[in-house]
């Protein structure tokens, strides 16, 4: 008994001392608490030279917080309690955050830089006149192949890939919307649709590919097609970059049938405490120079053509990247769907799921 | 003044459960009856029930768990024989417990290396002239990956009842004229159930609802209701679905428990 109180005793004691520890940090990196701004994004999805070239500029104190999920960075802030000035949701995200009043009205005003982005890349439907978010980077979803397993000209479009000369070479990103996506597009539907006639006409089609899909998979797709573990795989063009600069072999590229664009963007939260310091740090980002040091640093396309000229031609030029006019015109973003049809999606994506073993 | 402080000490465990146990099984309970829109419904037991997809999911994760739990008990009770008799037994059971320190994640991610494509695996069987096998993405691998994470579950509890086992029994029995044979079946195994047990508690109930290591090591080859429950609580938002999955979980552990359960004391089992 005695042993086990004294046990007790010390626990607490080094319980006491480490708080108090974190206490004396935390106060210190706080000394300048009307100077610190807090950003809430991505992990590894900034140019770490680039908040210091901020904190340098202004005197500002960036405090710098990561994310792994859209979902886990929106409860966060929907249980309030946070204090994040700036937040770096993809479009569904803004429109939920933008819904459940999460958001503060963005002033153009403040950020004179807006005039930068590609006119073409505003005004999107998830937020009309960019009325609480500007884009940060942007992407679309695609095809990369492994060029020694396969020919370019054999997974060139979505069709191709229920070609059974892919049999079991074919790797699925884990989402729902994204796999049904290549279905609705084959049948000239909307990616958006919420019809269950064309959603049960797409689930049709997505069972009779279940053979050669290998795994449907999440973040690891990388290391699984460096591994050459397949021939082919549907992903994001950001993750396709990342794979293509370890392994020359693996190459990406846009249906021209059409494909999802998808927009990762700037917003600042309605409850944030440093708002002047948050559209400083905003219109910072937008500077074309920034904009495309971060772009080369990160390897995701600039919404900013003046940036796109401070980045090597081969990038700037690669229709994989940067389509071309007639293909953008067939990308769509996805709309922000009424939970239920999100269900439907995925209670037919599950069902698919459970087709490919 | 004995009692008081008794009922002093009593007072963290009170807490803890009825924290950390009751009140999130009665909010799940309370949610696996609400739809979308927070209104009571039981659509959620229907579309369960009526769903093939769904049944289908939990046959094969029963399934699976049931496989699992096998081939570790084949695997742990042997070894938890074996450590018994070792001259510093408890430093080789630590060397079993040991890799439950390391993070989860972490042990899946090296068994990719291992299993992948141009793995060490695939490596060693070229090397032996077997060639190059498909070993990532198939039932077997990941079958091995949750009995190596489950093993140590297995291990202590059945260590535990057999070294609690007194020898005096095994001498008696031998004196007795029981075959060594005997000795294990009539004694030994008897004696040391509990621990099996709790062991198959340990186990199995986790394994039903694995859900990383399903789309790490299986590609979302293999679905457990552990991924059913993660989409509907992340990407659906439909926590109400998630949780009568999460219920139907609850009900299997009770069934489990009920099978394996004991009037006596329980030993080991999962910390």
């Amino acid at each position: 008994m005695k042993r086990l109180m004294s046990a007790m005793i010390a626990i607490l004691l080094i319980c006491l001392v480490l708080a108090g520890i974190n206490w004396q940090l935390d106060r210190s990196s706080r000394a300048s608490q009307d100077n610190t701004l807090t950003i809430y994004n991505w992990g590894d999805y900034i140019d770490p030279a680039l908040i210091k070239k901020f904190e340098k500029q202004t005197g500002i104190h960036v405090d710098y917080q990561t994310f792994d999920s859209n979902e886990a960075m929106l409860t966060k802030l929907r249980q309030g309690g946070t204090n994040y000035d700036v937040v770096v949701p993809s479009e569904y995200t803004v429109s939920r955050l933008k819904r459940e009043h999460l958001l503060a009205p963005l002033d153009h005003a403040k950020l004179p830089n807006l005039q930068y982005v590609s006119a073409g890349l505003l005004d999107q439907s998830f937020d009309r006149h960019n009325r609480y978010s500007v884009p940060y980077f942007w992407g679309t979803l695609g095809i990369v192949y492994n060029d020694r397993l396969i020919a370019r000209h054999q997974v060139q479009h979505w069709r191709q890939l229920w070609n059974p000369r892919l049999r079991k070479q074919l790797l699925l990103i884990d989402s729902a919307r994204d796999v049904f996506a290549m279905a609705l597009i084959i049948d000239h539907h909307s990616v958006n649709t919420t019809n269950p006639v064309y959603l049960h006409q797409a689930a049709h089609r997505l069972h009779k590919l279940a053979p050669n899909v290998k795994a449907v998979v999440a973040d690891e797709m990388k290391m699984y097609m460096e591994d050459g573990e397949a021939a082919a795989g549907v992903t994001y063009s950001g993750e396709a970059r990342e794979m293509m600069d370890n392994d020359p072999h693996l190459h990406y590229l846009v249906p021209s049938e059409g494909s999802n664009i998808w927009f990762d963007n700037l917003v600042i939260p309605r409850r944030a405490q440093h708002k002047a310091e948050a559209y400083r740090f905003i219109n910072f980002m937008l500077e074309p120079h920034n904009a495309a040091q971060n772009a080369r640093y990160i390897g995701y396309a600039t919404p900013e053509p003046t940036a796109k000229k401070y980045l090597p031609k081969s990038v700037t030029n690669n229709k994989a990247f940067y389509p071309s006019a007639k293909v953008m015109k067939r990308l769509h973003v996805y709309s922000d769907l009424p939970l239920k049809d999100v269900g439907t999606y995925n209670d037919l994506f599950l069902e698919f799921k459970m087709l490919t073993r | 003044m004995m009692k008081k402080q008794q009922a002093f000490f009593f007072v963290p465990y009170l807490l803890w459960i009825v924290l950390f146990v009751i009140a999130p099984l009665v909010l799940i309970i309370y949610q696996s009856f609400q739809n979308l829109s927070g209104h009571f419904t039981w659509a959620n037991y229907a579309s369960y029930l009526g769903s093939a997809t769904y049944l289908k999911m939990t046959a094969e994760s029963v399934w699976c768990a049931l496989v699992i739990t096998v081939v570790t008990l084949v695997i742990s009770y042997p070894t938890a024989v074996v450590l018994n008799r070792l001259p510093n037994k408890q430093f080789w059971l630590l060397l079993v417990i040991l890799p439950t320190w390391i993070n989860l994640l972490l042990k899946t991610y090296a068994f990719i290396g291992l299993f992948a494509h141009n793995g060490s695996v695939n490596h060693f069987l070229e090397f032996l002239g077997l060639g190059a096998h498909q070993l990532l993405f198939t039932d077997t691998s990941f079958i091995i990956v949750a009995s190596y994470i489950e093993l140590p579950f297995m291990v202590l509890p059945i260590f535990n009842s057999l070294a609690s086992l007194p020898s005096s029994l095994i001498n008696a029995a031998a004196d007795l004229g029981a075959s060594r044979w005997q000795t294990f079946t009539r004694v030994i195994w008897p004696l040391s159930l509990s621990g099996v047990k709790a062991g198959i508690q340990a186990v199995f109930i986790p394994s039903l609802s694995l859900f990383m290591i399903t789309r790490l090591i299986a590609g979302n080859r293999v679905i457990t209701l552990g991924t059913a429950i993660e989409e509907h609580f992340l990407t659906t938002q439909n926590w109400g679905m998630g949780s009568t999955i999460g219920v139907i979980l609850i009900l299997a552990m009770f069934i489990v428990m009920g099978l394996t359960g004991e009037k006596k004391k329980q030993q080991g089992g999962r910390h």
